[in-house]
């Protein structure tokens, strides 16, 4: 029976009802006394030399107020990338600088090299057309493989357009080269994981404010993660001390990992707003947000497995050229590696596992973590190529996943690429999974939609993916440089009533109403008598953010540990009140209660004692009831899921059809079941965008061919069929006080393959030797794919 | 500049604007009704859907002068009066219909002129009609379910939330 309040309760979410009402307030909406508006000057080739930019008419324009070029910012630091990795050959990776505004070189259209301030958007407008910029045009490195050939580079200081050669576990390298060569049966699939941009509704916008009294700054942005902009502005780009910098993320529409970085737009708004002693705004059009927010994926990937001739995996090897971009963002260098090889083993006891990634620094946007971050990739070549393998093997999909699985005796579960899995159940993930999707109906559905002239598929998946990142010590030795910990302080107030801050940053997960549901449980009180402050760094002890489905898990946990604390700390004050040792006070459903008899305090009354201490032991107990927790996690958590998908195929057009959708995870313990249905959800429209309708295009040129939403195809209401959504069975996170697993990133991750999977088995069932199509699967690419084979 | 007046959410207006205003950014930035949002520069996404008498338009898609003598309605105007959220509103809450909430006042608004037009929607209908709102958060599920349980039909058949 579900509960109906509290942990596991679907309680409806309270930020709704200001979203319903138009009363959010996202960045653009602050309006500021005084306020300017900033307009950055772009290239509009993809690769060229600066030669001059002459900027005299612009600031001679009505209402201008300051000019900036890259010049400008030539002393400054560069925003760096947060993760090192380093070679095959021990060689550290090639960092080249990624400065404020573009100096010397353009290297990506897009990229800004100029801004103009002026008192209304419309001078700004004008001054930034008057800007002449001679820019020598140079040939576009675009293709990564022609990158990695050729002798002209997108940064010519480091001579080469290759970041690092990296290889997991390099040790490994020669056994799974054996185990292949040894093999009864490898496939190979060779395959491209589309190259998306993110689209969070809310375009970026950043606002720059300067109190030259106290000579200290507030930037108001789009972010995920606000603490970890204002460490990036403070130690590496602006120098700028933290205790004088405020960042403040308001209410955030939607960022799917494009909102976690740092971009030089933040920089500048700051800067100038320095400079002209005014609040300095900027906001992202559309075209300027598909030019220059971090895209996603972009992987070229050669896959081969290995088995025996009864379907069981041998090796899994990997050869991967992953598209960087120009410039190297904040978590670049981490998606492609660690997020990505680490997984590479997938829910299977496959002994042998190596993945070489390349990554190639190209003319082109800047390429980071995209929701499901590294995992979706890694997902996408083994569950492709699995699928392939039983189709050449004559065994059943589903049969050879459960001959390869991690059996529920075996965790903890070290991986052959090098992880070690908590928990999980994938059997049983499977078994619910058949229940759902009836196979012995989809032949009659089969029949059915043959009688129209249609293909019917059936695609199967299984993932596992690594969440609620990250231990700080692992990651360190791996290259990070940060700590993955998050924090939490409860504040419980005189009147009972309590503020949490928290270091997650909700941009759309529903933080202010579960998080509340899980203090109010652990306190035995009204979850509506408790906020949840985010998003200001002047508030918040320090966090890292949300992403990597790590909210709940890192800082929900730290909550746990920091609510924890009140309770030890409020069962003293009991004591005292209730003249009783603490040993002998139970805590119960919002009561102290001495053991054994009937003398109890309220919660509340303990709270207005902790501020009002008349009668108190001073000595022993500090007055106020505050506590601070920092959580560091343990493990990634694992979450693992099975996939199914029935598409239709009109082989007359290639148009495909989701006829339907099922999606069982294992997400651990579900703190509120509806909000977890809704990330799942989201993440299936991503995925199935990905692997149907989206693709950012560049031409040989370095033109961002798909840069509005005519030209890039987002999924509408009418692409999508309703999904059934089962996550009811999880099996707890091991080392987390919750048992959590984390939600957000996981549709995504399953469902690509789980379509392409059932397009190629609707072509197959047509007789037509369709092995593989490259995402998206538009209806061209099908239709010729048919017509091919 | 031009004078224009009209009605807003119930509201008489009347302000100096420039010809070239959008109604989109008259109502954020003249009258402060921050609720309707931009999202693009194409009438694609459907953020900033508002009704000018009766009908559902992309505010970005008019000039503001446009809307002169008009009546127009935007997502601050359609709670009851009480405060309470209305039928729209509050089926969104129930079935989870919003999760980053940017494309949610365009949502709701596109659903109001769905209904009025069409009381009883089917699945279809639905997800026809919003092939002017994009939404990235929700994959739509919830959405069109909100908006046939605002209609009055059971929804409890469609997969639970």
């Amino acid at each position: 029976m579900p509960k109906d309040h509290g942990i596991g309760a679907s309680d409806k979410r309270r930020e709704d009802v200001r979203f319903l009402t138009g009363a959010g307030h996202y960045t653009d909406d602050i309006k500021t006394y005084g306020a300017t508006t900033a307009i950055f000057c772009r290239s509009t080739v993809a690769h060229g030399i600066i030669k001059s930019i002459d900027t005299s008419a612009a600031e001679n324009m009505p209402g201008v107020l300051a000019v900036f070029t890259g010049a400008d910012f030539a002393d400054v630091g560069g925003n760096p990338a947060g993760w090192l990795i380093n070679s095959r050959d021990g060689t550290p990776m090639k960092e080249p600088k990624r400065p404020v505004l573009a100096h010397g070189k353009v290297r990506h259209v897009g990229d800004a090299y100029a801004a103009v301030i002026a008192e209304t958007e419309l001078q700004a407008r004008n001054a930034a057309e008057a800007i002449v910029a001679e820019i020598e045009e140079l040939p576009a490195i675009v293709d990564m493989a022609a990158g990695l050939a050729g002798d002209a580079f997108v940064h010519d200081e480091i001579g080469t357009n290759q970041c690092f050669d990296w290889g997991w576990i390099e040790d490994n390298r020669a056994a799974t080269d054996a185990a292949i060569k040894a093999a009864p049966h490898v496939t190979t699939l060779e395959l491209v994981n589309n190259r998306l941009v993110p689209n969070a509704m809310e375009p970026r916008c950043s606002i720059g404010n300067y109190d030259a009294g106290n000579d200290s700054y507030v930037l108001q942005t789009t972010s995920q993660n606000p603490h970890l902009t204002r460490l990036l502005i403070s130690a590496f780009v602006m120098g700028i001390p933290e205790n004088k910098l405020t960042v403040i993320a308001p209410d955030v529409g939607g960022g799917f990992g494009s909102k976690i970085y740092h971009y030089g737009e933040e920089a500048l708004v700051l800067a100038a707003a320095r400079k002209i002693g005014r609040p300095v705004k900027w906001t992202a059009d559309r075209t300027e947000a598909f030019l220059t927010d971090a895209h996603g994926r972009d992987h070229v990937t050669k896959i081969e497995l290995a088995c025996e001739k009864d379907g069981t995996f041998i090796a899994f090897r990997t050869e991967t050229m992953a598209n960087v971009g120009a410039y190297l963002s904040n978590f670049s260098t981490a998606t492609p590696t660690f997020l990505h090889g680490t997984l590479m083993a997938g829910n299977y006891t496959v002994p042998n596992v190596y993945v070489n990634v390349k990554a190639v620094f190209t003319n082109t946007a800047p390429v980071d973590a995209y929701r499901g971050a590294g995992r979706p990739e890694a997902t996408y070549s083994i569950e492709r190529v699995i699928d392939k393998a039983a189709r050449e093997l004559g065994i059943d999909p589903i049969a050879i996943r459960r001959k390869n699985f991690v059996k529920p005796d075996q965790y903890p579960f070290v991986s052959a690429a090098g992880l070690e899995y908590d928990s999980g159940n994938y059997d049983a993930l499977m078994d619910t999974l058949e229940k759902h999707i009836d196979r012995e109906g989809f032949k009659a559905r089969r029949k059915e939609s043959e009688a129209k002239g249609m293909l019917r598929g059936l695609g199967l998946n299984a993932y596992i993916e690594a969440c609620g990142i990250a231990p700080s010590n692992l990651v360190g030795v791996l290259g990070s440089r940060v700590g993955l910990y998050d924090a939490a302080t409860v504040r419980v107030n005189a009147t009972g009533n309590l503020s949490v801050m928290v270091g997650a940053h909700s941009h759309g997960q529903g933080h202010e109403t579960v998080f509340p549901q899980i203090v109010g449980e652990m306190l035995g009180i009204d979850p509506q008598s408790i906020d949840i402050v985010h998003g200001d760094t002047s508030k918040i002890p320090f966090g890292m953010g949300t992403y990597g489905s790590r909210s709940l898990a890192v800082c929900g946990s730290a909550m746990v540990r920091a609510t924890e604390k009140i309770i030890a700390k409020a069962k003293k004050i009991a004591a005292h009140m209730l003249e009783a040792s603490a040993d002998d006070v139970d805590f119960k459903d919002g009561q102290f209660t001495v053991k054994g008899t009937d003398k109890s305090v309220s919660f509340g009354e303990v709270a207005l004692k902790a501020y009002i201490p008349h009668n108190f032991p001073l000595e022993d107990i500090e007055p106020g009831l505050e506590e601070t927790a920092f959580y560091d996690p343990a493990n990634f958590t694992y979450p693992s899921g099975a996939y199914a998908c029935e598409v239709e195929v009109d082989p007359d057009t290639g148009k495909v059809r989701v006829d339907r959708f099922i999606a069982v995870d294992d997400f651990g313990n579900i703190m509120n079941p509806m909000i977890v249905t809704g990330q799942v959800h989201g993440g299936l429209g991503q995925g199935i965008g990905q692997a149907l309708l989206e693709g950012a295009r560049y031409d040989a040129d370095g033109q961002l061919l798909s840069a509005s939403y005519m030209d890039y195809t987002m999924p509408r209401a009418d692409d999508l069929p309703f999904y059934t959504v089962d996550h009811a069975n999880g099996t707890p996170c091991t080392h987390n006080p919750l048992g959590v697993k984390g939600c957000g990133e996981a549709g995504a991750i399953g469902s690509p393959p789980t379509i392409v999977n059932a397009v190629v088995d609707a072509l197959q069932s047509a007789g037509k030797n369709v092995t593989h199509i490259d995402m998206p699967l538009t209806p061209l690419r099908v239709w010729e794919a048919m017509h091919k084979a | 500049m031009a004078s224009v007046a009209m009605v807003v959410n119930g509201k008489s207006v009347t302000k100096e604007v420039e010809g070239r205003t959008l109604l989109v950014d008259f109502l954020r930035n003249d009258l402060r009704l921050t609720g309707t949002h931009v999202g693009c520069d194409t009438s694609q996404c459907g953020a900033c859907v508002v009704h000018v008498n009766g009908q559902a338009v992309k505010a970005c898609t008019i000039f503001a002068v446009e809307a002169d003598g008009a009546e127009v309605a935007t997502i601050e105007g359609q709670a009851n009066k009480d405060g309470s959220l209305n039928v729209i509103q509050q089926a969104f809450q129930d079935h989870h219909g919003l999760q980053c909430g940017f494309c949610t006042p365009g949502m709701v608004m596109s659903a109001a002129a769905l209904l009025k037009e069409n009381p009883k929607p089917t699945e279809a209908d639905v997800r026809s009609y919003l092939e002017g709102n994009i939404c990235r958060c929700t994959g739509y599920h919830n959405i069109v379910k909100a908006i046939m349980a605002a209609s009055g039909q059971d929804v409890t058949a469609i997969a639970a939330e």
